[in-house]
């Protein structure tokens, strides 16, 4: 609120500081917004005014061999990533919190680094060492560094969420007669799920969108939905890319409003439990 | 959990004599060893899949194996070589023999391909060279390498050779700032038409202190109006940050591309309020990788911003402001230093991202705006030189480890202080 003695220099500076962050608002959301519409362009040019409404650019993309393709391969390649990345990274996450051993700092920080280290540099080295072993240009290859990235994920959040848990709940639900596998499922996986889910959720969407280690390591059979869209975006930008650029869109908001709504569980529940 | 009980049935049950420290230890012991276990998957995993492939490709930047592997007793010989005469007989004779031996092989032509990088020519002459070999009856290997051809008697030649007849090499990494051996294997700066390296990391660095200031520039006032807001007005000021945040890149890029073209929205509004006449380049250019790269990466430095500046009470600002201070003077004294570390994390990360990135100067730039992941592509796509690709990654990877340790360490103080 500004006060009302504030001086007109003061006022000035207020509204023109809500103006400020009103335009970095637009500058963030402008590119979601405008991409949007385009996709249901009745003509084949990415211009504004639209000539007519058309959903021709959704049959293209679910016609088209090469997007199906590309779209089955991310159907693929992403869940299993996401899959090892949890199976991986769960029990690790457990691990780090659970017990302290010296050189943790470091193990910690190797376990985290996919999420650093430069995807070129990645995507590079994994080729150097994937290829001569047969591992370039197969789902195996792609799969293994899709979840290599997306392990930090699932580790930061995984552990983000066991720092707040309670160990005396399962210590309680064992004293009350729980079996550990009950006291497991009962109390802490309830407790900890929305941190795995989100990790999983995080991975899934790395793996996603990512294009530059599939250029290096996959062979043409498993280009992905982004590597597509490169080729897309590069070669000729047709509404096409609009239309599945929509469609990611779409699925980022599903993810984001999956991932808010388990951040509020999460938080109701540990509410309850103090 | 199930290790829990374990461990506690385990204390209950064991021997009475045993001493309650030895016990103690041994279950904490046991722990360890049950938790440590559920780590292992993950750290061979990684090992396989990140830490073995990157350290491959950070050997390569110093690997040589070119010559040693086919001229192997050659080598040998010429390391206790002293350079400063032709060398002796032996090293001839040794020379002689294994060009002979080994002609027509991959393994010759890659040595060939190798030499010739150093001295232009030299492929010729180790071709022109194996096919007079081996001696023929009577000549001495000296007298038939010359006859094949007189470069043989010359010490430099040999020099060539000798220096490269190591297992490792420092060349590639010379060569990426562009530094490289002169004929007396001093280090010397290459000739300025050839120099482009230095050029590229300064590029890199100077792109990425630019988005990152950018990033700031934008970032701080938004962060700082969400962080005022209750937090029920902060949550939904927090989707539209979050929303492009969770939009895959490709999608912004193509957005970008489409908004900046020379008949783009933003092309279309800047003539409609007439500030221009014709349309202006705004992408394949510079401009167009910065608006890009700063909106990719600004949601990275609000996010930091915004975590410390939730956590700085308005009250500090109130005091100053009601002990006399005016507002601007009392944010920048009061409130200012306490979000310093989210501006230095949030810098950091950004830094850190935009240093590596390809994706975006690739689609939206010229071949002016390329930073080193390009070259480190374009090494390892285009022109299959594993050196030059690896020795680019070793730089770009040195410059994002020592950034990020200072940024784990910074961040790492800040969890220390909120833990306190």
């Amino acid at each position: 609120m500004i006060a009302a003695y504030a001086s007109p220099l003061e006022r000035v500076w207020y509204y023109a500081f809500r103006i400020i962050c009103g335009l970095v608002l637009v500058f963030l959301m402008l590119p979601i917004l405008v991409i949007a519409p385009l996709s249901f362009n009745a003509d084949s040019f990415l211009l504004y005014p639209m000539s007519g409404f058309s959903l021709q650019w959704y049959e293209e993309f679910f016609t088209s061999p090469a997007w199906r393709q590309a779209f089955m391969n991310s159907c693929i390649v992403s869940p299993f990533a996401t899959l090892l990345a949890m199976a991986l990274g769960t029990p690790a996450a457990v691990g780090l919190t659970r017990i302290d051993f010296p050189g943790k700092a470091v193990l910690t920080s190797i376990l985290i680094s996919p999420m650093v280290v430069p995807v070129v540099i990645v995507g590079v080295a994994t080729y150097l060492v994937f290829a001569p072993a047969g591992l370039s240009g197969s789902y195996i290859g792609l799969i293994l560094v899709h979840a290599a990235l997306g392990v930090p994920f699932v580790v930061t959040t995984v552990s983000a969420t066991l720092q707040g848990f309670d160990f005396n709940l399962v210590r309680a639900a064992a004293s009350l007669g729980a079996n550990p596998l009950t006291a497991f499922f009962k109390v802490t996986l309830p407790l900890v799920a929305p941190g795995v889910i989100s990790g999983g959720l995080f991975a899934f969407g790395t793996s996603f969108d990512e294009v530059v280690v599939t250029l290096f390591l996959a062979g043409p059979e498993q280009s992905t939905l982004p590597r597509q869209m490169f080729a897309g975006i590069r070669e000729n930008i047709s509404p096409t890319i609009a239309a599945v650029a929509t469609i990611l869109t779409v699925m980022s908001t599903l993810m984001l409003i999956t991932l808010e709504w388990l951040r509020r569980r999460s938080e109701r529940t540990r509410g309850q439990g103090r | 959990m199930s290790n829990l009980t374990a461990t506690m049935t385990e204390t209950v049950t064991t021997d009475r004599s045993v001493s309650l420290k030895t016990q103690l230890h041994r279950a904490e012991r046991m722990k360890k060893l049950k938790y440590g276990a559920l780590i292992v998957p993950l750290a061979l995993f990684l090992l396989f899949t990140f830490v073995w492939p990157i350290a491959a490709l950070l050997k390569r930047s110093i690997d040589n194996p070119e010559i040693v592997t086919a001229f192997p007793a050659t080598s040998a010989l010429l390391h206790s070589w002293d350079g400063r005469s032709l060398p002796d007989n032996a090293v001839f004779a040794a020379f002689a023999e294994e060009a002979g031996k080994i002609k027509g092989t991959p393994v010759f032509a890659s040595a060939a391909k190798r030499l010739n990088m150093e001295l232009p020519g030299f492929r010729s002459l180790m071709m022109k060279t194996a096919r007079a070999m081996p001696p023929e009856a009577g000549q001495s290997a000296r007298e038939a390498l010359i006859a094949a051809d007189q470069r043989w008697g010359d010490i430099a030649t040999w020099q060539y050779l000798g220096r490269n007849a190591s297992p490792t090499t420092a060349r590639y990494l010379l060569a990426s700032v562009d530094r490289k051996y002169d004929d007396a294997g001093h280090i010397v700066k290459v000739d300025d038409d050839e120099a482009i390296y230095v050029d590229v990391l300064k590029r890199t660095f100077g792109m990425s202190a630019v988005v990152t200031i950018c990033c700031l520039l934008l970032g701080f006032p938004l962060a700082y109006m969400m962080a005022m807001q209750p937090p029920r007005i902060a949550n939904v000021l927090m989707i539209f940050v979050l929303l492009p945040f969770w939009t895959s890149v490709l999608v912004r890029v193509a957005a970008w591309l489409v908004l900046l073209q020379s008949e783009g929205l933003v092309n279309q509004a800047l003539r409609a309020f007439g500030l221009i006449e014709k349309p202006l380049q705004l992408v394949f250019n510079s401009t167009g990788v910065y608006v890009a790269m700063v909106h990719i990466l600004l949601p990275f430095m609000i996010l930091p911003l915004y975590s410390v500046m939730k956590g700085i009470s308005p009250a500090y600002v109130r005091a100053a402001v009601s002990l006399g201070c005016p507002p601007f003077k009392s944010f920048w004294k009061v409130y200012f230093p306490q979000a310093v570390p989210g501006v230095g994390a949030g810098c950091l990360l950004v830094f850190i991202i935009c240093m590596g990135y390809y994706i975006t100067p690739a689609l939206l730039g010229s071949p002016k705006e390329q930073m080193v992941s390009y070259f480190v592509a374009f090494y390892t796509n285009q022109t299959i030189n594993w050196g030059m690709a690896a020795a680019l990654s070793a730089i770009l990877f040195a410059a994002t480890l020592l950034l990020y340790m200072v940024y784990s360490r910074l961040v790492g103080q800040q969890d220390a202080v909120k833990a306190r």
